[in-house]
């Protein structure tokens, strides 16, 4: 049962030819197939950081710079997730100062993914879908069971087969019609475009794509004004379809507009897994076009081989200052175990993928002692407990004797992810 | 080789028809055969180069065929491409 509201959705524009269009569930221009972008009104009135800081905790606090007119319906609590300063973290990068934007802890389903969902799910509220989806590698799946449930809409919901057992259990639990689809994110991905066309559904990622995608400028907002109305100098972020880099070039680049802040914007670096990472091998050589690949890594929420905004995020990177690294499946676990030990913040694969490829920016000498560096992690820990199992100590069992701890306590502890040999660490 | 080609809607309106029947030897070939027939789909099909247009993939029997030569990747009797928007997904 939908609320009643008054919310109204934006008009969209083609990012490349400029083809306008009305407030529909396309996020492609059929002119030249290109993206859609919402469309904000020239006379919008923006506040200011004193008109910011009285809203309520959300991401609806920087609600003039998503694609609405009218108040939000749905997923009030999304957004304005922690942001944690980081000292042990900077000291094993061996930067300045160090950051973790915290979206682990996103509310309601523990990753980055609700941002781009509260703003989907709002546009399918406005546009009056009875029925909401997406591909998804799982946190996705997650974040549109939740909120769709939330808003008391039918979710049909497509993921690779062989997701981890808890983005399964963590999508079927809301009730969703769930379908593990043979094969990689890629062919479920085609999938989902395919039944955009046959059913009709407002697909988050496909047909609402151009409205969901904005949310995700809410993470480079919540950035700038958790330092204090200020940019950092270095932001690092997981890239998987490659939206988000895209999308926290364009957020930082709209306060900059705004004159919320000043100064240079933030040099943007993009991790991947070695396991699929078209586009850092699309920033390394320079070439035209990117050339897909077929997935192989433990961070299974990050591999996309063939990534829509694949093109569009390499050039953020690299016309920001910025650059890419991808990083083995050994190096992402241990950059999960660094984070944890570093921050108390466990994240998932995805997380541990950013970490590690700080780590290897750092050591190549683009992030050095002048840098302040925001690491973007976008994904729980628990969601992927099965990566990290296996290598950590098992904990002894005693009887319930002083002297047993006291042996323990002589004997020296397993060692750390740092004790073992971390490289940098 | 005969093959069938399906389009997405948004270039089935452009050829007035989701599946035309063409044939080739390789993708590209039959690509071309269809972009001669139907000239406002063509620039939608093909770039300037004659490559691929960057915003659709083509599918040839359900696998993207940049894994198989591109419109080099031949073609069988019968085979199957679809057309897919790149835009989409992540």
């Amino acid at each position: 049962m939908l609320a009643a509201s008054t919310l109204t959705l934006l008009p969209q524009h083609c990012k490349l030819c400029g083809t306008e269009y009305p407030a529909e569930p396309i996020a492609i221009c059929s002119e030249c197939l290109g993206p859609l972008e919402p469309t904000y009104p020239r006379d919008r009135v923006y506040p200011d950081r004193d008109d910011i800081e009285r809203r309520a905790p959300s991401l609806w606090r920087y609600r003039e710079w998503l694609p609405f007119d009218g108040e939000p319906v749905y997923s009030h609590d999304t957004g304005f997730t922690p942001l944690i300063e980081a000292p042990c973290l900077a000291a094993a990068l061996g930067v300045g100062r160090a950051w973790v934007k915290n979206d682990a802890v996103a509310q309601p389903t523990l990753s980055f993914k609700d941002r781009v969902v509260a703003s989907a799910i709002n546009a399918a509220h406005a546009l009056g879908l009875g029925v909401v989806g997406c591909a998804s590698t799982g946190n996705l799946a997650n974040a549109v069971a939740a909120h769709a449930a939330r808003a008391g809409l039918p979710a049909w919901i497509f993921i690779p087969e062989d997701l981890e057992p808890a983005k399964v259990i963590g999508t079927a639990v809301y009730g969703a019609n769930l379908v593990r689809v043979r094969g990689h994110y890629d062919d479920v991905n085609r999938l989902c475009v395919q039944l955009a066309d046959r059913f009709g559904w407002g697909i988050v990622n496909v047909n609402l794509r151009g409205y969901y995608g904005e949310g995700s400028k809410t993470m480079a907002f919540e950035i700038a004004e958790q330092l204090g109305w200020r940019l950092p100098t270095a932001v690092v972020a997981p890239m998987a379809g490659g939206s988000l880099l895209t999308k926290l070039r364009k957020g930082f680049g709209e306060f900059l507009s705004a004159e919320l802040v000043n100064g240079p914007a933030p040099k943007l670096f993009g991790a991947q897994a070695s396991g699929c990472a078209p586009i850092v091998r699309l920033v390394e050589s320079g070439a035209a076009k990117l050339t897909p690949e077929i997935p192989n890594t433990v961070a299974r929420s990050i591999a996309i081989g063939n990534p829509a905004d694949g093109p569009f995020a390499a050039r953020a990177m690299v016309e920001s200052g910025g650059w890419g690294a991808h990083v083995s499946d050994a190096e992402i676990v241990a950059g999960i175990r660094l984070l944890a030990e570093t921050t108390g913040v466990f994240t998932e694969t995805a997380g541990g993928t950013t970490v590690a490829a700080a780590l290897k920016l750092a050591r190549e000498g683009r992030l050095g002692q002048d840098d302040e560096v925001v690491v973007c992690i976008t994904g729980n820990g628990l969601k992927t407990t099965d990566v990290v199992r296996d290598v950590l100590p098992e904990a002894p069992v005693v009887d319930a004797k002083v002297r047993e701890v006291a042996a323990l306590v002589a004997a020296r502890p397993a060692p750390s992810a740092r004790e073992a040999g971390f490289p940098g660490a | 080789m005969p093959a069938t080609l399906h389009l997405p809607a948004i270039l089935a309106k452009l050829a007035d028809a989701k599946v035309i029947e063409s044939a080739g030897a390789t993708v590209g070939a039959l690509v071309s055969d269809v972009a001669t027939r139907y000239p406002s789909l063509a620039p939608r099909l093909r770039d300037a180069d004659g490559q691929p247009y960057p915003f659709v993939t083509f599918y040839l029997n359900d696998e993207d065929i940049r894994f198989h030569g591109g419109f080099d990747a031949p073609l069988a009797d019968g085979d199957e491409i679809t057309v897919v928007p790149a835009i989409a997904g992540g």
